[in-house]
């Protein structure tokens, strides 16, 4: 109704701080959103848009920064505050209570009643009235949520944001669970709700989308603003993208040792390994001394070949050997018993008991090696841990330390003493540097190098191109689900990548891929 | 502090080798049986403090104390064993058949125990079989081992109190070493073998791990799949034991026996600070568990009063521990909760409490935990 004051934002947030023990999820963030734009939020996952948004939904409270509303100060201290100021978001899990109606959905919590009698029959007019605005007349207000499509049900989502008069709607991945026809019809909502002066704040990973329907492109990388304010229509598809995965700041990498020679017998070798749905057909060899770099864009199929090299998925073709001998498929215990180690990407998640001390972390993969009888030789056990402890220096260097307290960097360093402990000979590492704050960084590069100087096989995975030109030996180049391209790193760059990647998925009309993965910067 | 619950002089024969874990994980429980022996010594005076009457109160808890060690050790997995009460019934049914009792006589009256043994490991086996390789909710699995466990029991008794005739036997376990009945004594060796299990071996470890983060268990190759077959195993063969001590006890197998002893064995897992969804948990909070609400039976029946009032008195308590658990379940995960003090005050939770996200909460407590079951008396 209030049209936007001249150029007065509708929302501008300014160096927003937000920490969680152990990492800095976003260190001084600017959006500025204006009344009637759809503003697209771009950002790898863990670039910090999660984050981003539960700040703006009230979820999380930022540790400093200032927000803005209409050119007023406010604090989001609440949900509800945020939703009084006219702020909705719109989740990628749908948060509809699927038993009950459409109408009961829209208006859940602020239910059409008299005497506390509901009157079903208002709320159904009213609901029914909010989706023929959204050209969904055909969603009945009595239907229960739980039967209807993914698509009708983000109109419920929406159509109970328009019915708490938002003002400003923030969509998460809005297109992720929609086909190409729904998400037609979903953009011509969201042109109808900017016509009428509200604003959208808009997530995807699909650039064209964001051509299609955004006006103005923020991105967000290491839980900060790179670029704010580009216009989203010229701005070069291949400029988004390196400002998506390139580096802010240079890093030192290691120094590559001469090439390994050709002749030794590879460690880890790897042949027509395929996952359905994911990948197929991939075929690599790693020789112990070897960093191999799988390069890619998210969704590309990179974390699920190292996944299902290391058997924690089952593999529906292809074979998996180590030292000449073959895995069983699907068997984690039988890969690390054969000296395979994953450090994987959603830390937190797949590889730390966080409420458990950093020896107990570290020593879990080898607890055999100090047991008698079943019996655990505590003290032998941490010392050994006290050493891995000190000889990658984690710190503090408290091996009693709960492992939740530690920042990134030294998470990820616990979680390479367990294989190092393990003296594992193929090391995985998907993302190793995702949420370890810039400055660890060169540190863990140090770190890989060594290991594979020690003459293990390393295979890495970065969404980051620059880190895994810069720390592998040789790279391959990973293109939805397929090798497009295998060389030696130091005859690569990062453009020469991009084409690689863009002529791979040039079929697929999508140069940034579509699949989804959880953003890990908080949990 | 491990020689404050020896003051008192009842859990003297296994506190000290107990209590040696973190310092003061355990003291809010400790300060909550010492206010309700306070309560028990004010209002019985004499009665309460009677040897014979410690004795008692231990007795009875020695039994579901047993089992609760092996819940503990299936809760702290991340699972949960509805069976248990179950189990020790078809247990003893079993081990207490003409067939068992005439082998019995022919050979040893071990014979009966090992009976026991095997039948409790197997009904686990097939619990632990059913949840980790057929996938079905630890739940719903031993919610239906409860059922088929107890129908078997009677249809191998036929609904029948099978007598023990065996002198041997009810000698033995209805005996005491020193004064210590033996049922007491082997309470207090499964606790210190399941204290060993849980914090000196792999097992033990691999237990808090699989329980704390399966996937993270897998991906470090612990094959969790197998070692939650046996927790459920282990918790199976506690039942075995289990039955082994009410026959003693009651001179009979029945097949209802271990009525209501799932309920009673977690609520004493839960009062003892182990947390439901998994990965923490410690063996002392479990006995010091047991040992509360059976010493508040015992308050409660000395002063003549219902057991009725005595069932309200234990929900009290069970709800008291759970709400201090969620508490400190959310403290500990403070960086997922909005509030700025999180941050800060997130710090100083996390040190103190998640190793002991059951001590930080028990010592806490002293207050809920401890004074409120003491208000009704």
């Amino acid at each position: 109704m209030t049209p936007s004051l001249g150029q007065t934002p509708l929302l501008e947030m300014h160096g927003i701080v937000k920490t969680f023990p152990g990492v800095r999820a976003l260190g001084g963030v600017d959006l500025d959103v204006r009344a009637g734009e759809v503003h697209c939020l771009l950002g790898q996952n863990g670039a910090g848009k999660s984050t981003l948004i539960k700040v703006l939904a009230g979820a999380h409270q930022p540790d400093a920064g200032r927000i803005t509303w209409r050119g007023e100060e406010v604090t989001l201290g609440s949900p509800q505050a945020a939703m009084s100021l006219g702020i909705a978001t719109i989740y990628q899990e749908l948060d509809l209570v699927s038993g009950l109606t459409v109408a009961d959905n829209i208006f859940l919590g602020r239910e059409q009643s008299r005497f506390g009698i509901t009157r079903p029959a208002v709320a159904n007019t009213a609901a029914s009235r909010l989706l023929t605005r959204l050209g969904h007349p055909e969603i009945r207000p009595t239907a229960e949520v739980g039967s209807l499509s993914a698509a009708s049900q983000q109109m419920v989502s929406i159509a109970r944001a328009l019915s708490q008069d938002a003002r400003l709607i923030v969509m998460d991945e809005p297109s992720a669970v929609l086909d190409n026809e729904e998400v037609e019809r979903l953009f011509a909502v969201v042109r109808d709700l900017t016509a009428h002066d509200v604003a959208v704040v808009y997530i995807s990973h699909r650039l064209e989308e964001i051509r299609q329907i955004g006006d103005r492109i923020t991105v967000l990388k290491d839980g900060a603003t790179v670029a704010t304010g580009l216009p989203a229509r010229e701005t070069p598809t291949r400029e988004v993208i390196t400002l998506m995965t390139g580096r802010t700041i240079e890093y030192v990498f290691p120094e590559r040792r001469a090439p390994v020679a050709s002749d030794q017998a590879p460690l880890l070798e790897v042949e027509g390994l395929g996952l359905r749905g994911s990948f197929a057909g991939v075929s690599f060899a790693v020789r112990p001394g070897e960093i191999v770099g799988l390069a890619g864009l998210v969704g590309a199929g990179r974390s699920e070949i190292l996944e299902t090299v290391f058997g924690a998925r089952r593999a529906t073709t292809g074979t998996v050997r180590v030292g000449g001998k073959k895995l069983r498929n699907g068997d984690v215990g039988g890969a690390v018993a054969a000296g395979v180690g994953l450090a994987p990407e959603e830390r937190k998640s797949q590889a730390l008991l966080l409420g458990d001390s950093v020896y107990r972390n570290i020593s879990i993969s080898s607890l055999a090696r100090f047991a008698r009888g079943g019996f655990l030789a505590r003290g032998a056990e941490r010392a050994a841990a006290t050493e891995q402890v000190r000889s990658l220096d984690v710190r503090p260097a408290d091996v009693d330390r709960e492992v939740r307290t530690l920042s990134g960097g030294n998470q990820q360093k616990v979680v390479l003493a367990r294989w190092l402990l393990r003296e594992c000979r193929v090391l995985l590492l998907d993302e190793p540097t995702r949420g370890v704050d810039v400055g660890a960084r060169s540190e863990i590069y140090a770190l890989v190098r060594d290991l594979a100087d020690r003459g293990v096989a390393v295979v890495v995975v970065s969404s980051e191109i620059p880190e895994v030109l810069g720390l592998a030996d040789r790279v391959l180049v990973i293109a939805d689900g397929a090798v497009v391209a295998e060389e030696r790193a130091d005859a690569l760059d990062e453009h020469r990548v991009l084409d690689l990647v863009m002529e791979g998925t040039a079929h697929q009309g999508a140069p940034v891929s579509t699949t989804m993965q959880h953003e890990g910067d908080v949990a | 502090m491990s020689a404050a619950p020896a003051g008192h002089g009842r859990e003297a024969g296994r506190g000290p080798g107990l209590m040696s874990g973190p310092v003061g994980r355990n003291l809010g429980l400790v300060v909550a049986l010492v206010i309700l022996c306070v309560v028990g010594l004010i209002t019985a005076g004499d009665r309460f403090a009677d040897v014979d009457n410690v004795l008692t109160i231990l007795r009875g808890a020695s039994i579901v104390g047993v089992v609760s060690i092996g819940m503990t050790f299936v809760i702290i997995g991340g699972g949960i064993d509805l069976s248990v009460g179950a189990i020790a019934a078809l247990a003893s049914v079993w081990a207490t058949t003409l067939a068992t009792q005439q082998l019995a006589e022919d050979v040893h009256w071990i014979v009966i125990v090992l009976t026991a043994l095997v039948v409790g490991a197997v009904a686990g086996l097939v619990n632990g079989v059913v949840i980790a390789y057929g996938k079905l909710a630890a739940f719903i699995a031993t919610l239906a081992m409860l059922t088929a466990a107890r129908g078997l029991a009677e249809i191998i008794a036929n609904r029948r109190t099978q007598i023990v005739r065996e002198d041997g036997y009810l000698d033995f376990f209805s005996g005491d070493v020193l004064g210590v009945p033996t049922l007491v004594i082997i309470f207090a060796l499964v606790s210190v073998a399941g204290w060993v299990l849980l914090n000196r071996t792999t097992f033990g470890r691999r237990t808090f791990a699989v329980g704390g983060n399966a996937e993270a268990a897998r991906l470090a190759g612990i094959r969790v799949q197998l070692h939650t077959v046996k927790l459920y195993v282990l918790s199976g063969i506690t039942c075995g034991i289990a039955a082994v001590m009410i026959i003693g006890r009651t001179t009979t197998g029945s097949s209802t026996h271990g009525t209501l002893w799932e309920l009673e064995a977690i609520a004493a897992v839960v009062i003892g600070g182990t947390l439901l969804i998994g990965g923490r948990g410690t063996i002392v909070g479990t006995v010091l568990g047991v040992i509360i609400f059976f010493t508040l039976g015992n308050v409660f029946t000395l002063n003549d009063l219902s057991s009725s009032a005595q069932a309200v008195a234990r929900g009290v308590i069970i709800v008291a521990a759970v709400l201090l658990q969620q508490r400190l379940a959310t403290g500990s995960f403070t960086f997922r909760r909005p509030g700025d003090g999180a941050a800060s005050s997130g710090g100083a939770v996390v040190q103190g409490s998640p190793a002991g996200a059951v001590s930080g909460g028990t010592s806490d407590p002293g207050g809920p935990g401890g004074a409120r079951p003491g208000t009704p008396t």
